[in-house]
């Protein structure tokens, strides 16, 4: 086993702007679900919407690439304000039924023939986002820190991608340190007694499903910046559990949960990858083959994201008297 | 006494002085069940009214249509001359109309003075943007002066930092008729608030509702206690299967037939233990 590269990979992924975007579904899903109780399972969707409406608006409608991005944020609040006006009725787990329900709904959208012009069918759209290479201030040639090494590219996206997560995390603690935040607490804790109060319940958790949906619009924009296209299958639900997965791992009413949640999600991603193609190449684990090691990874995460809510629910920054399952 | 709140003859549904919520033609059907049929009800301004009747005889439902809740079949009512009829609960809470409810409800996991700050109103950072500016600290200054002084007058200063969940079911009663009280009500609804305080506490808090009255604050308040509907009341209504079936003074309610037959029964004078020694 080549320990030196199973080191490499791990700590590199930590900085790699994909976890960057899961990140970034994670704090909108810690907006909607750790602070207002939003049991969402779309946000794939919205990640989605935000990836496809910068690359339509670029590609499309030819829009500038910084203007598509604001026009893939509207398509995220109209989106928000299409599931939310008629769902935000409805208890929490009906809510959880309906959001899988859109966000499939809307990958199944993307990836029919019907509008292949616009979304590209199955095969997504690629070839657009260079500009974001040219913004490029960091001169041409190598960047080498520890463990990690990098391009000028590779530098620069992960200094924006990084960048938005630590922006987003501090709006996000911003948020929920004021009165606004205390109500969308309340309202996970008990809508009614938020209502009795004089609170427009609804309203807030529209505001919640709009602003959530915004942090993992950007997540889906940083997404395709980094993969310079957008495919329809990467917006499965797995997407959704994966987001899941970092939330509850780091804590879902924590500012710092989804940060250090994904970092660590991804670095033991990479690392049990690693370990498990390891020991099969050496002829340590005869009942598996090296294709197998992929799907036995993602049993060990189902088996994890059980634990975890099992033994540890507030997560590792989370507060324990501060989040419960059985409320 | 009677005079300075009723208008002529005293029964089911009469006339106040005063009112300040008047109900006509509330009914509220469960299938086939009638839970709510009140014909007209009038709450008088100022004073301190107990809605007393046997179980399932409509009290909270009525609360609940009362407050925006439940929706009724029929009816309409005003608060204060103004329709309050399908207007939504939060907005009757903005009127000045707020209600407690019968099973507690505490917010759990946040800490007993957010619950209390939660019940302000008109606080400019509960607007997205204003709470982002982070323009909220002078006000939310001014409403954690008044939680203090509330939760001091409660007895719930020391659990201050505490989280609401660890309170006890009496401690949590008082939390939720103190954050009612943060957002300074004209008309305040208690749904049976000593249920489950200890008798220590009883006595303060009724001193706190009376105090309520001196401060012009209206009580309406639901209790199957009759020591302290009594002892604190200017008037109570006796409801039973939906219909308000008597009006007056609790000395004089209390020692009517009709209610004493539908709700209080023959004994309810005397104490259990003198009862078993008279048999």
């Amino acid at each position: 086993m080549d320990w030196i590269q199973t080191f490499t990979l791990t700590v590199g992924v930590i900085l790699d702007p994909l976890t960057a975007a899961y990140i970034l579904c994670a704090i909108g899903l810690s907006v909607h679900f750790g602070f207002t109780g939003l049991l969402n399972f779309g946000q794939a969707a919205f990640a989605a919407v935000g990836a496809y409406g910068m690359a339509i608006g670029y590609l499309t409608l030819k829009l500038p690439l910084l203007v598509a991005m604001g026009f893939a944020l509207l398509c995220v609040v109209l989106f928000a304000l299409i599931l939310g006006v008629p769902t935000l009725r409805l208890r929490a787990d009906y809510l959880a039924i309906v959001t899988i329900a859109a966000s499939e709904v809307f990958r199944y959208l993307m990836s029919t023939s019907a509008f292949k012009d616009v979304t590209g069918g199955s095969n997504g759209l690629s070839q657009f986002g260079y500009d974001f290479f040219d913004w490029n201030p960091i001169p041409d040639g190598k960047y080498a820190f520890g463990p990690f090494d990098w391009s000028a590219d590779q530098f620069w996206l992960r200094i924006v991608s990084f960048g938005i997560v630590g922006i987003s995390t501090l709006l996000v603690w911003l948020m929920m340190r004021s009165p606004w935040g205390r109500v969308l607490k309340g309202i996970r804790e008990d809508e009614d007694a938020v209502r009795s109060l004089g609170k427009n319940v609804f309203s807030y958790k529209l505001q919640s499903l709009i602003i959530g949906g915004l942090f993992a619009g950007m997540g889906g924009i940083v997404f395709v910046l980094s993969m310079s296209n957008v495919q329809p299958q990467t917006w499965v639900t797995n997407f959704t559990f994966m987001v899941w997965t970092v939330l509850l791992l780091g804590g879902a009413a924590s500012m710092l949960g989804p940060v250090a949640g994904g970092m660590v999600f991804f670095a033991l991603w990479v690392f049990v990858n690693e370990i498990l193609a390891g020991l099969v190449s050496m002829g340590w684990l005869p009942f598996l083959d090296p294709a197998q090691v992929g799907q036995v990874r993602f049993i060990l995460i189902g088996l994890a994201l059980m634990l975890l809510v099992i033994f540890r629910p507030q997560g590792m920054f989370g507060n324990k008297k501060e989040l419960r399952f059985n409320g | 006494m009677a005079k300075d709140i009723v208008v002529g003859k005293i029964g089911p549904g009469c006339k106040k002085v005063d009112p300040i919520l008047v109900a006509d033609k509330v009914t509220r059907q469960f299938g086939g069940l009638t839970a709510v049929d009140v014909e007209h009800l009038e709450i008088p301004r100022g004073k301190i009214t107990a809605l007393i009747g046997p179980n399932g005889a409509g009290k909270t439902t009525l609360f609940n249509l009362l407050t925006g809740f439940d929706k009724p079949n029929t009816g309409t009512w005003q608060f204060e001359g103004k329709n309050l009829a399908g207007v939504p609960s939060y907005k009757v809470a903005r009127r000045g109309m707020v209600r407690t409810f019968q099973l507690t409800k505490s917010l759990n996991a946040m800490t007993v003075i957010e619950n209390m700050r939660l019940g302000a109103q008109k606080q400019v950072g509960e607007n997205f943007f204003a709470g982002l500016a982070q323009i909220w600290s002078g006000q939310e200054a001014r409403i954690t002066a008044m939680a203090d002084s509330l939760l001091s007058r409660f007895k719930l200063d020391a659990k201050r930092g505490d989280y609401a969940g660890s309170l006890s079911g009496g401690q949590r009663k008082l939390l939720e008729m103190a954050r009612a009280l943060m957002s300074e009500p004209k008309l305040i609804m208690l749904d049976e608030p000593m249920a489950g305080v200890n008798p220590a506490l009883t006595q303060s808090l009724l001193e706190h509702i009376k105090g309520l009255k001196a401060n012009g604050t209206t009580v309406l308040f639901v209790e199957h206690d009759m020591h302290m509907v009594r002892h604190i009341s200017d008037w109570v209504i006796v409801m039973a299967e939906g219909k308000v079936v008597a009006e007056g003074e609790p000395s004089v309610v209390m020692k009517d037939q009709a209610v004493i037959d539908a709700y209080l029964g023959a004994h309810h004078d005397t104490d259990l233990g003198t009862m078993k020694k008279g048999k």
